[in-house]
């Protein structure tokens, strides 16, 4: 296609969080009147790059022009003035304000935006320009997600932006809502605004984006891709990367574990979203003894859900959970606990370890109840002694029964989880994303922990964005999109045919 | 019965200016997400500063002014700790209010019980002979007028100007505004000062124009119930000076049934403001629609997370 100049040029931006390198010498171009996609998994450092460029966060090293003019983006209002404004996937409109109080908030200074009827009068021609229709003057906490997005993306564009950033734009909308949503691009573009689509779905990149910029792991592996000549096999091998080099498998040879029954059965699982969406729809999946059942998916899909309904912290609204042949549904989770599941959640910190108590009382914490560490008066060196065997068994480095949990590095905070959760009791393991934030090595002293786990008779649930964690340790293979399980495969299906079942195309 | 209501209404404003003039100081601060717990403090200091001011130099206007100035600061500190150091909004609010109570006691010690010539009640002639509301409209001093133009003067700045607009999304969502270029902390500290400001007149009312004497203890529990009267309010300015109004109206009953002999135990006489406190905030619990009206981010510190 006819390509306009470049409008915008960031070039080899470097961006760093503390000692991890999330961004390396990425370089990415925009051209005027252009839709460009930008893709990758999560934490390739899209969103990095989006924040550096609206202001949100400033980068070590690199360059942004903006028509050929070098550009200084310190603070979110810099980016605006020069016409760039970014939708969030968490909408920044404050719900109780209508939407005319909401621009008028973001405009202050703004020449054309004084007065509340001015505001009004250009929010509803920039709604029928790219035709949308809105009401400015309804609290935008009453309207719906797909009105909320168009809410805001009026209100971007009413405050003379020129460079529209949309992040996953058509994640929360239905099939149709989308699809409006992408002819609305289509017709911004036309308009002469740029456009840069952060997206997931492939075929949308495919059907409505004229270029194409790919990162994977903080580098930009394709910049500037005529969208014309990529497939959706290509964009899909490129963003995963290795797709044929299938990883080699840790796997033990023959591994074909005798599996035992069901341990875990879900069939026909619904849940809602916090906000009452529905969080996940139909889902059944079943996890026998000795297996390891990977799902996969990219993270918003339902998994956090999933794993909360399957703990009890979050009602289920139809459907059924057996543990091990006895109904879960209704028990709390220490009686879920007493029935043999462990959780090792995605946020440890947050949800099963205490960061400000010792690491022997993280270690008794399940314990305690059972009266193990005495019922009035707790029974301190028995809990010492109990955690200096766990210390010595999981190869904890640097831990003392008495240091502070909150010292410890993630990996090694992980083995404690580890050590607590995995015991005699244990007949379902439910883990999500276990190594997250974790360094090779620990990494794989986790998988280990799960590879015994099951090799011991446990049924485990991992739960990983992942997709080489998923391949690595998998028996079966799960891919949840949207909330529900969109298929599944055998452990050693290669990257590409996962990759094209979590992008949500058949 | 004519002459009991005229004189029960004409001295309801004595009672419902400190409550009106303190609870919409609170509900300004209160929109802007801050909850502050100080306000019997901030009072206590501005009804010492404005008595102690007025004795020495016999003139009500500067007291006034100055005991405006005084809960002004005491509330800046305030902000300083919940704003800027993030401290708890709660117990900092306490802590203040202590601040305030221990300033006001230890200053005004030496000045205790000594009346002075306070503020006078505007002298309209023949109007204030008007049946029934005569007295309660056109005989009272200036600061009662002023505090019904304060509450007009309020909504319109909430409601209708860009500044109420800023005050409110900061209040009901500051990651929000602070991405629309709000200035979170700004804003959060010019509400807290003048509902500092506003506490402080109130409390100059108490004691230069209500009383026109200062004795410790003189606020006596106002600044709590002013902060009961937000939430019944539904921080709503307009709707708070109508609620103080309506406690003064009560409070007032009080002295007049016992000066035309009406037998009532005064002890539980004096427990019915807050007795009705207690009412207002069980129908306030009760009624409000599950999310209620208040103000979404109230007392919960902003720490902008996204930068690094």
């Amino acid at each position: 296609m006819s390509q306009g100049s470049a409008l915008l040029t960031l070039s080899a931006i470097d961006k760093s969080f503390d000692v991890h390198r999330v961004l390396d010498s990425v370089s990415f171009e925009l051209a005027n009147g252009e839709v460009h996609a930008l893709l990758g998994e999560n934490g390739a450092g899209k969103s990095t790059l989006m924040n550096i460029l609206i202001g949100v966060y400033s980068a070590d090293a690199g360059t942004l022009k903006l028509e050929g003019k070098l550009l200084k983006i310190a603070k979110p209002s810099d980016s605006a003035r020069h016409g760039i404004g970014m939708v969030h996937q968490h909408f920044r409109l404050v719900n109780r304000l209508t939407l005319t109080e909401n621009l008028l908030l973001a405009a202050d200074g703004h020449p054309s935006l004084k007065s509340r009827s001015t505001a009004r009068d250009t929010l509803l021609a920039t709604a029928r320009e790219i035709g949308f229709t809105l009401d400015p003057d309804c609290p935008v906490g009453e309207l719906s997600v797909a009105e909320k997005q168009r809410a805001e993306i009026c209100k971007v564009l009413a405050l003379g932006a020129r460079i529209l950033i949309l992040d996953e734009p058509t994640a929360v909308l239905t099939d149709s809502e989308a699809s409006s949503m992408l002819g609305a691009i289509r017709r911004m573009a036309e308009s002469g605004r740029s456009i840069i689509l952060i997206t997931h779905k492939l075929r949308e990149v495919v059907g409505f984006s004229h270029r194409v910029t790919i990162m994977r792991r903080g580098e930009t592996v394709a910049a500037g891709l005529d969208t014309g000549d990529l497939s959706i096999e290509k964009i899909s091998s490129l963003m995963m990367g290795a797709s044929t080099s299938s990883v080699s498998s840790d796997k033990p040879p023959g591994s074909v574990r005798p599996h035992g029954p069901d341990l875990l059965a879900i069939s026909h699982l619904h849940a809602q979203r916090d906000d009452g969406a529905p969080a996940l729809t139909d889902v059944s999946l079943r996890v026998r003894a000795g297996e390891i059942l990977g799902l996969a998916g990219v993270g918003g899909n339902g998994q956090h859900e999933l794993v909360e309904t399957l703990c009890g912290i979050r009602s289920a609204s139809a459907g059924s959970v057996m543990v091990d042949g006895a109904d879960a549904l209704g028990l709390s989770p220490r009686q879920r606990r007493k029935q043999g599941l462990r959780v090792i959640p995605a946020d440890r910190m947050a949800a099963a370890l205490v960061s400000e108590l010792d690491i022997a009382s993280n270690l008794a914490l399940t314990s305690v109840v059972s009266g193990r560490f005495g019922w009035l008066w707790l029974n301190r060196r028995r809990m010492e002694r109990d955690a200096n065997a766990s210390i010595e068994q999981h190869e904890i480095a640097g831990a003392r029964p008495q240091g502070r949990m909150g010292l410890l590095s993630g990996g090694n905070a992980q083995k404690v989880l580890l050590a607590r959760e995995i015991d005699s009791g244990m007949k379902l393991l439910l883990a999500h994303s276990p190594t997250r934030g974790l360094d090779i090595r620990a990494a794989a002293a986790v998988h280990q922990r799960l590879r015994e786990a099951a090799a011991g008779g446990a049924a485990c649930l991992l739960v990983s964005e992942d997709v080489e964690e998923i391949m690595a340790l998998s028996d079966r293979i799960c891919v949840i999109s949207a909330g529900r399980i969109t298929g599944e495969l055998p452990g050693d299906a290669n990257a590409a045919d996962i990759g094209r079942l979590i992008l949500g195309h058949e | 019965m004519e002459q009991f209501i005229t004189s029960w209404l004409g001295s309801t404003p004595a009672f419902a200016i400190p409550l009106a003039l303190a609870s919409m100081g609170l509900v300004l601060c209160e929109r802007a997400g801050v909850l502050n717990m100080g306000a019997e403090g901030y009072m206590a200091l501005g009804a010492m500063t404005a008595a102690v001011l007025t004795l020495t130099l016999g003139n009500p206007a500067i007291g006034i002014i100055c005991a405006v100035l005084a809960g002004a600061a005491l509330a800046l500190l305030f902000g300083f700790a919940v704003v800027i150091m993030r401290c708890e909004q709660i117990l900092a609010g306490l802590a203040t209010m202590a601040v305030g109570l221990g300033i006001a006691g230890v200053v005004g010690r030496p000045y205790v019980h000594k009346s002075f010539a306070g503020l006078q009640p505007l002298d309209l002639p023949v109007l204030d002979r008007i049946p029934l509301i005569g007295r309660l409209v056109f005989n009272q001093d200036i600061l009662v007028y002023l505090t019904v133009l304060i509450g007009v003067a309020l909504w319109l700045l909430l409601e209708r100007t860009r500044a109420g607009l800023k005050i409110r999304a900061v209040g009901e969502d500051p990651a929000s505004a602070d991405v629309a270029g709000v200035q979170v902390q700004v804003q959060q500290l010019v509400a807290i000062t003048a509902s500092g400001a506003l506490c402080g007149l109130a409390g100059a009312y108490l004691s230069v124009a209500s009383s026109s004497i200062w004795v410790e203890n003189m606020v006596a529990g106002r600044g709590w119930i002013a902060l009961a009267l937000v939430v019944f309010a539904r921080w709503d300015p307009l709707k708070a000076l109508a609620g103080a109004f309506l406690f003064g109206a009560i409070e007032a009953l009080l002295p007049r049934l016992q000066a035309i002999g009406v037998p009532a135990p005064t002890y539980l006489m004096n427990m019915l403001p807050y007795l009705f406190t207690i009412a207002v905030l069980l129908v306030a619990a009760w009624s409000g629609s599950k999310k209620g009206m208040a103000p979404a981010a109230l007392g919960k510190p902003y720490v902008r997370q996204d930068r690094h």
